[in-house]
Formats: C-alpha cells, structure tokens, sequence
C-alpha cells in the first residue's frame, strides 16, 4: 500500500466547506472587537472592574474552559475517526463532545442564576453589562454548536461520513473549534486578568 | 488502535489520537495555569503579559491542530494566528494604558 506519496496527498486543504470559514472569520471578527472595547473599556474603570471582577466564580470559568477543550478534542477523534472510514464509530465520540458542551451550559446557567439571584443586570454596572452581554453572545454561539453536534452525530449514526465524505463533519468540527477558540481569551480576560 | 491500524494510509488532515491527546493534555495543563493565577490574585503587567501569552499558544494549538489549518492554504492559518495575535496584544495594550491612567 502506498504510502503518503503523489501529490494529493500532500496538497494542502481547507478542511469543510469554504463558506464556513467566511462566516468563522466575520465571528472572530465580531469577538475581536468586543474583546478589545472591552479591554479598552476596562482601562478607563480599573478600579470598578477588579472590584467586581472578584464576584465571578474563576472555578466555574476554568471548568467551562475544560468542558469545551475535552469537548473540542471527542470532535477531533469523531472527525479521526470517520476519516479513517469509521463513520457509525464517530457517533460516540461526538455524544461525548455534546454531553461537554451541556455541561458547560449547565454550569453557565448556574452562574447566571448567582448573578440574576444577587440583582445583578445588564444595568447594574460597565462591568457587569460586558459580562453578561459578552458571555451571553458566546453562551449562543455554544448553543448553536450543540444543534450542530447533535446534527453531525445523526449523521454519523446513519454512516454518513467517511474519507469520501468528510465535507458535513468537518463543517461542523470547524465551528466547534472556533466557539472553544474565542473562549480562550474571553476566559483570562474577563475573569482572571487584573 | 484499530481504527490508525486499518484506516486509509492518506494524509490526514487531522493529525494523529496520540497528537490530538496530548495536545488536550498541553490545553489543561495551561488552563489550570490560568486558573491558579486568578485564586492566587496574581496582578500586574507580567502577570498579564502571561496571561496572553498563555491564550495565544493554546489558541494556536487549536487553530493549526484541532482546526486541522496547518494544512491548509497558508492565507488560513496566518489570517487565525494573525487575529489572535492581533487582539492579545490589544488586550496587552489597553491593559498598559489602564496602568498609565
């Protein structure tokens, strides 16, 4: 069996669809610019925002952050798996991705309901209207991502994937990875950095 | 392994389980690098020249990784790494002028 030999091989390739990627880039475009008004923002209230930073639950945030890079990596070995022309076998593995992703909205809507239980609002504070409305934007982009796991595992299932047919989950895996991306910043930045 | 052991002998895309694993090791091991230096309260222009520093490699390990762009066309990769480098470093910035203020 030949191994990695001949040009296609080695060529190099946007994994999913194109359109996908455009939409990813406006994304992390959209998260950039919150990031940066944020951190601006937060250079004119030092004082109000370490304050208030110290109400938020950094053990939760760190949880969250490994339920969506465990979750991140079941996609990977779904999208491994089915590659190696395994689809049926990629189902478990992206059970296991989605089972991370709702827990991690398990544990954000326990935080929600801390805050809304102390009357804490969008109106409360500077700080705290980043918070909610930037962990809220992010919160949506997990719930699109669980509708699109829960997609790609039926497809799995049915054996729809394989090395002839990898467009659908790779799709999807890409959008997972970007909400577990822009999560990486948004974590160190609004609860951790001081 | 059975599935690396009877799986097409193409270039893959995405790497290798063994890879895929210790990355997910590497992306822990980092959080809880992050994590440790929010419950210490840890503050200040290194600590937060860490914190970025710390954001830009895990993200970079997703992006060439977990995003399997390390084989893509070159524009993808550089137009990921180059946001994420752009906005830790914005970050960086507005941090240093909220010290300035």
């Amino acid at each position: 069996m030949a191994r990695n030999s001949g040009p296609e091989t080695t060529a190099r390739r946007l994994p999913g669809d194109l359109a996908i990627w455009f939409f990813i880039l406006a994304e992390l475009l959209a998260f950039g610019v919150f990031f940066v008004v944020y951190a601006f923002t937060r250079a004119n209230h030092v004082e109000l925002f370490n304050a208030e930073q110290l109400t938020l639950d950094r053990t939760s945030g760190a949880i969250n952050t490994v339920l969506l890079l465990t979750s991140s990596f079941f996609v990977v070995r779904a999208v491994q798996v089915a590659e190696a022309g395994f689809s049926r076998r990629a189902a478990p593995w992206l059970a296991a991705a989605f089972a991370c992703g709702a827990g991690f909205v398990v544990v954000k809507i326990f935080e929600y309901a801390e805050k809304i239980g102390a009357g804490i609002s969008l109106s409360s504070s500077t700080f705290y209207m980043f918070y909610l409305s930037l962990t809220f934007f992010h919160f949506m982009h997990v719930i699109l991502g669980l509708v699109i796991i829960a997609a790609m595992w039926n497809g799995a299932r049915t054996g729809r994937y394989g090395p002839g047919n990898m467009n659908g989950i790779e799709t999807g895996a890409a959008y997972w990875h970007m909400v577990d991306l822009v999560w990486l910043i948004l974590f160190p930045l609004i609860y951790v950095m001081r | 392994m059975q599935s690396s052991l009877s799986s097409p002998r193409h270039a893959s895309s995405h790497g290798t389980p063994n890879r895929a694993a210790i990355i997910w090791a590497a992306l822990i091991f980092a959080t809880m690098l992050t994590w440790m230096v929010g419950e210490r309260g840890d503050a200040g222009p290194a600590v937060t020249a860490l914190l970025m520093t710390i954001a830009f490699a895990k993200g970079t390990l997703i992006i060439l990784d977990y995003m399997a762009l390390r084989r893509a066309p070159l524009m993808w990769p550089l137009i990921a790494l180059g946001w994420m480098l752009l906005v830790c470093s914005m970050i960086g910035l507005a941090y240093w002028k909220g010290l300035a203020a």
